[in-house]
């Protein structure tokens, strides 16, 4: 496996030999958030048009293909467009709260993504409480949600607001729990020790069927977590008009349109990080000339595949499933997701202790 | 770079994607001044009341309900670190705890706080 820390060791020592240590820190730290903006507007821009796509594909239309060879300058065309709309605010908002709530949304989504092992050697924050922080962070998009909601002051941003923090804040639970029971299996909470102990078989094929299930839930769960797909009720457009982000205009409503789709984004990295291994190739212990073939594909290939993967399956569930009321979804999550949860973490922890895998 | 510093580097990588997107969206949008545009959007018609009011209680409840459970699964994360290494004891240990929890889910469920009505 081509480690690219070689790169970043190598760019690191460069800019020793020639700059101060504080001006080093200084420049590393504009690389590493250029290269962040830019993967971040990139993965947004691709997963707009991939949507869309995929969207056409499931109702027998075209999709968008007027702008650009096949529509692939849609998304850059839709982006320019929202930066010359007009940035309106209602006069009875809180014009402080309706400012800050898409900073909440994006920075919640940036600090997660900065989470994520995009190949080896590519992690950019990489702590001992790893999983622990991505859950700790990705909690602060429900508040800019809430936020949102309550300061635009419109009675269809308020409902919005509401069914989507009780919506977000059910299934984190079983979001924790499933991240937990792969903490118990695993041992650590470090990003790049959870990817390391998935080396010669990933989680999902070594941790039985309790892993399958944890797997399961997490897909479901995180899907609501998004509000996308059946669970897309607090935007509901034939009720709500547009749900939390009705008194957005122009790039202030941008922002909740790409840090949706980047949550999607981050979700699927965390499942596949969790469940299939991160980067890690397929390995199978004992097929040795396998396992060869297999490092030769880039570890950066193996994480955006697997993401794309559970990416489709999550735009697949958007198109294929009606939306839940309210009271199924609440029904859903706290008599079914949440007693299967807490059971399937107990059978993790009796596998694990009784040293039931493999 | 030490973990801290580049926490502080994604951090200000996401509030100047805002900073600079609204200030690009600033210079580059036109702006007119029309009475009407400042008028919350309600299907058209004139907003009737305020909209800072009162909402569900259902939604109180399960916020208090997620807290419960939240807190809890907070205690389970140091305990599923080292689960590996102290064996049996820790499961047995932790049973009493999943116990409590799962007697404050029945309970919750037992008085109907997981329904909506």
């Amino acid at each position: 496996m081509f480690d690219f820390s070689a790169i970043t060791i190598w760019i690191d020592q460069l800019l020793r030999s020639v700059m101060a240590p504080w001006a080093v820190v200084l420049v590393e730290g504009v690389i590493i958030g250029v290269v962040l903006l830019l993967l971040y507007a990139l993965i947004a821009l691709a997963l707009i048009y991939a949507e869309r796509k995929i969207c056409a594909f499931f109702q027998c239309r075209y999709g968008p293909n007027r702008v650009g060879p096949l529509g692939l300058l849609q998304p850059i065309a839709d982006m320019l467009k929202m930066l010359i709309k007009e940035i309106i605010s209602v006069d009875k908002s809180d014009k402080f709260l309706y400012g800050l709530a898409p900073f909440l949304v994006i920075l919640s989504s940036m600090l997660t993504f900065g989470c994520m092992p995009f190949g080896n050697g590519l992690l950019t924050l990489d702590f001992n409480i790893g999983v622990f922080f991505i859950m700790a962070v990705s909690s602060i998009g429900v508040l800019g949600i809430l936020l949102a909601g309550w300061s635009s002051n419109n009675k269809f941003t308020l409902i919005g607001a509401m069914r989507s923090g009780a919506q977000m804040i059910s299934y984190e639970l079983s979001i924790g729990l499933s991240i937990l029971s792969v903490v118990v299996y695993a041992g650590t909470m470090q990003t790049s020790q959870i990817i390391a102990a998935q080396e010669n078989a990933w989680f999902i094929f070594t941790g039985h069927i309790p892993m399958w299930i944890a797997f399961i839930i997490y897909l479901i769960a995180g899907t609501a977590e998004t509000n996308r797909g059946p669970f897309d009720l607090p935007e509901a457009e034939s009720e709500l008009t547009a749900g939390y982000h009705t008194e957005y205009s122009g790039m202030h409503f941008g922002f909740y349109y790409l840090a949706e789709y980047l949550n999607m984004f981050i979700v699927s990295g965390i499942a596949s990080l969790l469940f299939l291994g991160g980067w890690m190739p397929l390995h199978i212990p004992g097929w040795e000339a396998f396992n060869n073939v297999m490092n030769y594909i880039p570890s950066v290939i193996w994480f955006f595949g697997k993401t794309a993967i559970i990416m489709f399956i999550i735009m697949w569930f958007k198109w294929t499933f009606p939306r839940l009321r309210i009271d199924q979804l609440i029904k859903f999550e706290w008599k079914y997701l949440l007693p299967i949860g807490l059971f399937n973490l107990l059978l993790v922890t009796i596998m694990v202790v009784m040293g039931w895998h493999f | 770079m030490s973990n801290l510093s580049l926490l502080v580097v994604v951090f200000l990588t996401g509030i100047s994607l805002v900073a600079a997107a609204i200030a690009m969206a600033k210079l580059l949008a036109p702006r007119t001044f029309n009475p009407q545009k400042g008028e919350p959007y309600e299907c058209g018609i004139p907003t009737r009341g305020g909209s800072w009011m009162q909402f569900r209680v259902g939604y109180y409840l399960f916020a208090i309900l997620f807290l419960m459970f939240d807190v809890e699964t907070v205690f389970l994360f140091p305990w599923a670190v080292l689960v590996r290494d102290l064996g049996a004891s820790a499961l047995v240990s932790v049973s009493f705890f999943f116990g409590v929890l799962v007697l404050g889910l029945a309970y919750a469920w037992k008085k109907g706080a997981l329904e909506w009505k």
